[in-house]
This record gives C-alpha cells, sequence and structure tokens, in this order.
C-alpha cells in the first residue's frame, strides 16, 4: 500500500505541471483575445515562398 | 448629409445596370473607373487594389465579399507629418530597442477576416514591419518593426492608405498608457481549483466509511499534504476576502467580506489544529471549495466589457496632429507643441483644438458635443472659436490665443468637480447590509452556544463555537450578488446596453430621478424636421429653391437639400454670401435664400432670435421661411410613460425654443432647464442628490461629461459604441434607447431576485446551525452542504434571471 505515497506524489506534480501551463498560458496572453485565432487559422498558407515575418506570426495561431 | 448619401445610392440602384465597387462594394455613383477588369467607384479603391495586386495580396479580396473601405475620403499624407517627431514617437511606441519598435494601435475600420488577413501580412508591403498582430475584439493592431528600416510615419501612412487609419488621438500621448488586463483573479482562480482538486482526491477516502483501515495508515499524511496545498489558498487566492474586511473595519463598517473572512480562519485553523493533533481530517476540503467557488463570483462580477472605453476624457476626443501654416506653407504638427500665435488650418469636419481667432474662411462650428447647442454657429473673421468645436463646411485659418492645456474645455475638465474620484463606494450595496445583520445573528448564535456548552462540556464547546463560526459564513450569500448582477449584465449587453461593471445594475434600481440631455439625447442628431411657413410654393417652385440650396456647402443649406426628391434643376449665376445667404437663377427667376437681414425682413418677433430661420425670396418677392425643428427619437414617449413614477427632468444647453414641445413631450411635472453650461448641469445634479435623490443622467456630449460623473448612475447614448464617449457608469447603443424604461425596470426586478437567492442560501446556513449549535457538526456534512448550497445559489441566480429576462422582453 506504501505505493500511495509515489502515486500521490506523481499525481500532485503531474497536476502541479498542468497548473503551470495553465499560468503560463494566461501569463502569454493567450486568453486575451478569444475570437482572432479562430479566424487566423482559417487563412490559407500561401504557395510563394514565406518570408521570416510569417514564421514569426504563426506559433500564435497554433 | 449621410441622408442625401443614402438617397442618391437608392437611385442609383433603381437604375438597371448598377455597378457595385470591387473594392469596397459601395454603389458606383459619380463615375465608375474600370481597371483590371473591375469596376472601382473611384481612384482611392483603386489604388488600394493595385497595391495589393502588385504585392500579391489579393487573397484579401476572396475572403470576404468587398472587403475594402472606400477610399473616397482620402486625406493628404502630410497630415502624418508630425509622427516624424521623436518625442510623438516616444510617447506612442510600447517598446524600443536597438532595432525594434513595438506599439498598438486602436483602428475602429477593421470590420471582417479579410481586415485580419490584410493587417497580419502588413509585412508584405512595407518589409520594415516585422509583425502584425490583430485583436479583432479590441480592434487593435500590435505593430513590431525595425525603426531602422522604415518609420513610424512610413507604417501609419501605409495603414491609412489601405483605410484602416489607426485612430491616434490626444490621450494616445498623455502617457496614460491603456492598462494591460488583470489577470490576478485568474491566477488566484486557478491556484484555488487546483488546491480544491487535489485537497478533495485526499479527503475522498473520508466521505466512505470502508476506507477506515487506509485513514488509519494515511490520515496523518493525507492530512498534512492537505495542509500544505491550502497554504497558497489562504494566502494568495482568499487574500482578497481579508483585504476588503480590514478595509471595511477600518471605516468602522462590517462588510460581507468580514463574516467571510471570519468563517475561512474558522475554518483553517480548526482544521490546522484537528491535523496537528492528530483529532481528524480537517475542513481543507471546504475551506479550498469555498475559496474556489466564491473567486468565481468575483470574477463574474470584476468581468466588463474591455472592448469599450468608459472613462475617456477630452483628450481622446482631440486630435494628435494640426495644419499649422508658416510662410504660407503647411506644416503638421503635434497639437501639444501648438504655441500662441500659430496660425493652423482646420478642414471639414475638422477639430478646433485650441481656443482660437478666426482669420479667414467662413466658419460654421458645429458645437452640439461641447455645449448642446444643436445648430451649428457662425463665426466671422475676428471672433473667438472655442476649442473643440467642429467646423462644418471649407476650409477656415486660425490663429491660436490659447494654449491647448489653457483652453475654456480643458480648463472646465480641470475643474475639480469633473475630476472627482470614484465615488462610488459599495457600502450600501445590499449584500453588505445582509452582511451585517449576518455578523449580528453568528455573533449572538455563538454566544448562546458557548453559554450552552461551558457548563456542560467544554471540548463540546470549543467544537460547537467554531461550526457556528464556520457554517455562519455568508458564501452562498456573497455569490448571489455577483452571479444575478453578472447575467444581467449580460442580459442588457445582448441589448446593447453596456455597464461599466455589475454594482451598475444596483444603481440603476435604486434610480428615482431621470435627467436627460437634449441635443443628441432626446433628439436625433442627424436629422432635423424642416418646416416651411408662408405663401404656399408651387412644386416648381419648391423645386427650384432646393436645387438652389443644393449647391451651397452651408449644413443649413443641407438640410433643407434633403427634401428635395426630383432631379436638381440647371442653377446659374450662383453666389453665396458668407453669413448671409446665396441667390442664384433657376429659368430666369431669380431665387434667394439667407437670413432675415440678408433678405430685409424685420425681425420683430422675439421667438425668431431663437428659431433658426431661412427665409426665401422668388424674383424679390418674400415667399416665406423655413424652420428647423429637433426630431425626438423614436420610442421616447413610451419611454417617458413607463418611467411613470419617477421625476423627470431636462437640462440642455440649448436656447429654449423648443419648450412647449418638450413640455408636452416630458408632462406637466417635469423640469426643463435651458441655456445650461457643463458646470451647471453638474450643480444641477447635486442640488438633486442634495434632496436625496438617486438621479440617473442620460448624456451624450462632451457637456455632460460633468453630470454624468456626478450622478448615481450616468448612461452615454451614442450612435457607434465604439465612438468616443465621455466617460459614464455605462454605455447604451442608440438604437437600444426605446427599452431604457425596460432597462431600468429590470435593474429593479434584479433586486427581488437576490433577495430569492438569499432566502435560498438562508435555508442552508439555518440547517448547518442547527447542526452546529448541537455539536454534530462534521467534517463530511460540511464537505456536502458547502458545495450545493454554493452550487444552488449559482444555479438558482442564473435560471432566474434568464427568465426573468424572458419575461421582460429582452
Amino acid at each position: 500500500m506504501y505505493i500511495i505515497f509515489l502515486m500521490i506524489a506523481i499525481s500532485v506534480t503531474v497536476a502541479a505541471a498542468f497548473l503551470g501551463a495553465f499560468l503560463w498560458a494566461v501569463r502569454s496572453g493567450q486568453y486575451d483575445d478569444d475570437y482572432t485565432p479562430s479566424v487566423r487559422m482559417l487563412f490559407d498558407n500561401e504557395t510563394a515562398p514565406t518570408s521570416k515575418g510569417k514564421d514569426a506570426n504563426k506559433p500564435q495561431g497554433a | 448629409m449621410y441622408q442625401t448619401k443614402k438617397t442618391i445610392e437608392m437611385e442609383a440602384a433603381l437604375q438597371t445596370n448598377v455597378q457595385t465597387c470591387y473594392h469596397c462594394g459601395d454603389t458606383c455613383v459619380d463615375e465608375v473607373i474600370v481597371a483590371h477588369d473591375k469596376a472601382f467607384c473611384c481612384a482611392g479603391c483603386k489604388t488600394v487594389y493595385e497595391l495589393l495586386e502588385e504585392n500579391n495580396l489579393c487573397t484579401y479580396y476572396n475572403l470576404e465579399q468587398n472587403p475594402g473601405i472606400s477610399g473616397k475620403a482620402q486625406a493628404s499624407d502630410a497630415r502624418f507629418a508630425y509622427l516624424d517627431d521623436a518625442g510623438v514617437e516616444a510617447q506612442l511606441v510600447n517598446f524600443k530597442n536597438d532595432d525594434i519598435c513595438k506599439l498598438t494601435f486602436y483602428v475602429p475600420q477593421m470590420h471582417c477576416s479579410s481586415c485580419i488577413w490584410l493587417l497580419e501580412n502588413l509585412f508584405k508591403l512595407n518589409s520594415g514591419i516585422s509583425e502584425s498582430t490583430v485583436n479583432f475584439l479590441r480592434k487593435e493592431i500590435s505593430l513590431t518593426y525595425f525603426h531602422q528600416k522604415t518609420t513610424l510615419r512610413e507604417v501609419v501612412t501605409l495603414l491609412a492608405r489601405l483605410g484602416y487609419e489607426p485612430e491616434i488621438t490626444l490621450a494616445d500621448t498623455d502617457g496614460k498608457k491603456v492598462k494591460k488586463q488583470s489577470h490576478t483573479i485568474i491566477y488566484k482562480l486557478g491556484i484555488a481549483g487546483f488546491c480544491f482538486g487535489n485537497v478533495m482526491l485526499l479527503a475522498f477516502p473520508d466521505y466512505l466509511a470502508v476506507a477506515d483501515d487506509l485513514q488509519r495508515t494515511f490520515g496523518s499524511f493525507f492530512g498534512y499534504l492537505s495542509l500544505i496545498l491550502s497554504i497558497p489558498v489562504l494566502f494568495y487566492s482568499a487574500r482578497g476576502f481579508y483585504t476588503s474586511a480590514w478595509e471595511g473595519l477600518k471605516q468602522r463598517f462590517v462588510n460581507i467580506d468580514f463574516p467571510i473572512a471570519l468563517g475561512l480562519t474558522a475554518l483553517f485553523f480548526v482544521s490546522l489544529y484537528e491535523v496537528i493533533t492528530g483529532t481528524g481530517p480537517g475542513y481543507y476540503d471546504s475551506f479550498t471549495g469555498l475559496v474556489f467557488f466564491m473567486l468565481i463570483g468575483k470574477y463574474f462580477q470584476q468581468r466588463t466589457y474591455d472592448t469599450l472605453s468608459f472613462d475617456r476624457d477630452y483628450t481622446s476626443y482631440f486630435p494628435v496632429s494640426v495644419t499649422v501654416l508658416k510662410d504660407e506653407e503647411e506644416t503638421s504638427t503635434a497639437v501639444r507643441n501648438l504655441k500662441i500665435g500659430d496660425r493652423i488650418r482646420i478642414r471639414n469636419q475638422e477639430l478646433v483644438p485650441a481656443d482660437a481667432i478666426l482669420l479667414r474662411g467662413q466658419a460654421m462650428i458645429d458645437y452640439s458635443f461641447v455645449t448642446g447647442e444643436s445648430e451649428p454657429e457662425e463665426k466671422v473673421a475676428g471672433e473667438i472659436i472655442y476649442a473643440g468645436g467642429r467646423q462644418v463646411g471649407e476650409s477656415i485659418e486660425v490663429e491660436v490665443v490659447k494654449e491647448v492645456s489653457q483652453g475654456y474645455l480643458t480648463q472646465l475638465w480641470n475643474d475639480s468637480a469633473f475630476s472627482k474620484e470614484e465615488k462610488h463606494s459599495s457600502v450600501a450595496t445590499y449584500a453588505n447590509k445582509a452582511g451585517q445583520w449576518f455578523v449580528i445573528v453568528t455573533v449572538i448564535v455563538a454566544i448562546g452556544t458557548l453559554w450552552y456548552w461551558v457548563p456542560r462540556d467544554t471540548d463540546m464547546a470549543m467544537r460547537a463555537f467554531t461550526s457556528v463560526l464556520i457554517i455562519a459564513c455568508p458564501c452562498a450569500l456573497s455569490l448571489a450578488t455577483p452571479f444575478v448582477h453578472g447575467h444581467t449584465m449580460r442580459v442588457f449587453g445582448r441589448n446593447k446596453f453596456y455597464l461599466k461593471n455589475t454594482s451598475v445594475v444596483e444603481s440603476l434600481a435604486k434610480i428615482d430621478t431621470v435627467v436627460f440631455d437634449k441635443t443628441g439625447t432626446l433628439t436625433e442628431p442627424s436629422a432635423a424636421e424642416v418646416t416651411y411657413t408662408g405663401k404656399a410654393l408651387a412644386a416648381e417652385q419648391e423645386r427650384s429653391i432646393l436645387s438652389v440650396l443644393r449647391h451651397s456647402t452651408h449644413p443649413l443649406s443641407q438640410r433643407i437639400s434633403e427634401n428635395l426628391k426630383e432631379t436638381p434643376l440647371n442653377v446659374e449665376n450662383f453666389q453665396e454670401f458668407a453669413g448671409k445667404g446665396l441667390s442664384g437663377e433657376v429659368n430666369g427667376h431669380l431665387i434667394r435664400v439667407g437670413s432675415a437681414a440678408y433678405l430685409g425682413v424685420p425681425s420683430d418677433k422675439a421667438t425668431d432670435t431663437l428659431k433658426t430661420t431661412v427665409y426665401v425670396s422668388w424674383d424679390g418677392m418674400l415667399l416665406g421661411y423655413y424652420t428647423f425643428y429637433n426630431v425626438y427619437r423614436d420610442g421616447l414617449k413610451s419611454i417617458l410613460h413607463d418611467l411613470g413614477d419617477k421625476k423627470v427632468a431636462m437640462l440642455s444647453g440649448d436656447n429654449n425654443h423648443e419648450e412647449a414641445r418638450l413640455r408636452e413631450l416630458l408632462g406637466p411635472e417635469a423640469e426643463l432647464v435651458f441655456n445650461q453650461s457643463p458646470v451647471q448641469k453638474l450643480e444641477s445634479i447635486q442640488a438633486f442628490q442634495a434632496m436625496h435623490r438617486k438621479v440617473l443622467m442620460v448624456g451624450d456630449g462632451l457637456n455632460d461629461a460633468g453630470a454624468l460623473k456626478q450622478s448615481d448612475a450616468g448612461i452615454a447614448l451614442t450612435n457607434s459604441v465604439t465612438n468616443f464617449s465621455p466617460s459614464c457608469d455605462a454605455i447604451l447603443d442608440a438604437t437600444a434607447f426605446d427599452k431604457l424604461s425596460k432597462f431600468l425596470a429590470f435593474s429593479k426586478k434584479t433586486m427581488s431576485l437576490i433577495l430569492a437567492t438569499f432566502a435560498v442560501s438562508l435555508v442552508y446556513n439555518a440547517i448547518g446551525l442547527t447542526l452546529a449549535v448541537q455539536g454534530l457538526f462534521s467534517p463530511i456534512f460540511s464537505a456536502i452542504l458547502m458545495p450545493i448550497s454554493s452550487l444552488s445559489v449559482i444555479v438558482f441566480a442564473t435560471l432566474s434571471v434568464k427568465f426573468a429576462a424572458k419575461r421582460a422582453g429582452l
């Protein structure tokens, strides 16, 4: 039964990791705008070679 | 003017082959420019199309039909010259290092996904821009550019050329940067949620009697782990309740947060005691759960429309730059740098930024936003024009006589009464009143419990006493108000009535006096009723007169000529005399239109000086005159009827020529006051408040700003919510004006909903208290009772508001 100590330790760590991810997401502004990304993701990628600027835009929508 | 455009469009639509502009979707009226197999309504639209085509950006047109913004109103790019000024740039950018600059613009024109696409692909048009990100709801674009490769001015010019001219006002350069949204409540909520979930997991064995075995082995481990998890909840998540309770106590006042803080403290320390002495599992699950639920309530309460601005002052209304004339050359200068003696040019629809003397041109200054006068004022050379007026008509030249910060309007604003800080303290809210009673009852019951148990069983006495404190925590009570008000705010928002925060609902519910502004609030600003008095006009005569008037840019002429339904007749020898009137010949008949003095009419009647009248003569013979009446908003009558028991008053900056009509509309008891200055309006509100009345002010202009701020609830009426509106508690879209009385009635209704919700939560407290005084209250009871009471209050509040809104037709 002492495995429970380990399991609880793991479960709390995993939960804490998710909490950390949530706090990071809030801090990085992902909850500030809940509309524009939904439109942005529907834009087709251009066939023309994309420049550096386009790549810089990407992670926001992804 | 808008209406003329409409009629022209309609006329055009009647013709068989109507062409719409490929870029902006407007009907091509005057001329059709055909280029690249596409039709454009103006050269501006064509240029934008060519620019986009050249850069392979035609996806813009594939995402939405005719997404563009009409290029007709293109002004010269020279007006952005002030952006080259290093000082202005420094005030506008958010961040700057050796390579890049970052800044955010407000672009009210964006309206569709094509806009987002184009604005985020700006780097293809200007290689100096490295990134642009749109926040569509806030209508903001965040730009990053390399300042070695491009300049701020180039970036803004590019945006303006595309039709997305950013709105840069004096407020942007004030250094008062828009506050970043506070995320604190979300952090608190996240941490409380995390701790609550885990503590509940650890507490679960307790809920099941079969797990006794497990409890013996791991009890203290679980207990200490829960304790550790609860510490951040106590010290971080729940801190707001303690600070609020302390603030209240400092002002010798018990608010709703006081019993909450008391309950939470009791919960935490009883649990601490139980865990350390090993006497029990503690109440950590209830503790974290309560904080979590109450934070949800707080979050709900703090929600607002952050896409709207409720705290604007005159600086958001003023432009940043102005055209200065120096040695017959036009240069663009920042308004802040204007000096006394500068000669500036004001074009049609531009704002006069500082008190100035008119030098050249025919000035028609529209002060409606500043003073409430409905008609533009005519000024002749040498007269003073106060800052804030808007020029209508041709461009004029003026000389600055006072610096911007010293102007009449700015002085007014700096008046202490205007800069009054938020006086809306939440002292008298329902929840706080209930909180006071709660504390009294709790203390009586707790002392009673002690008094009963101490002689019998000291151990039991302590337990019962702390249980009473725990169960008396009015958390469900504190949830009722945020949820009822939060949902009410959402219902109002759906009906285009946007509240600054949830406490405005309560202010609205207590209103017993409603004060209206006249110009722009009771009246429709874009419309005026024109009536003709005098000798009957033949159809042909009327058509001739209106044709002559159509040639004039004078706002009054344009209003009259809006009534012209047929195609205008040919006018010869048209002449306009500034400040007097105009003349023209149609089919050989001489038509003269203008002021009484211009046509030699003796203005003996006193009313003539109040009413705006335009006289007409036909071949030298006086026919009659046109009079302008205000057009009152739709539904005004029914609103006033529904306001019934409330006192109605009207404060107008305009003269009293409409008094009779207003008296008839507003009823015999209404207070009508005319010729009010902004300060007088504020004082009138104060006078009402001195009579212990709760005043609602409904206004629209800068002249109402003081009154809006002073009143218990100030509603700014606006035709477009993204436009400038003075600082206020709520913004009402003009299309929803007819629902005003419904909103007030509904706010009142929410108060009874809150009372009902209070009753629901009190039932739980009563059950808990009966158990507590008997010393039967245990962690397991607490774990069941607390969440159920919180959840049922939330559900009850939500459903009751929904139901009530449906019944009220909102």
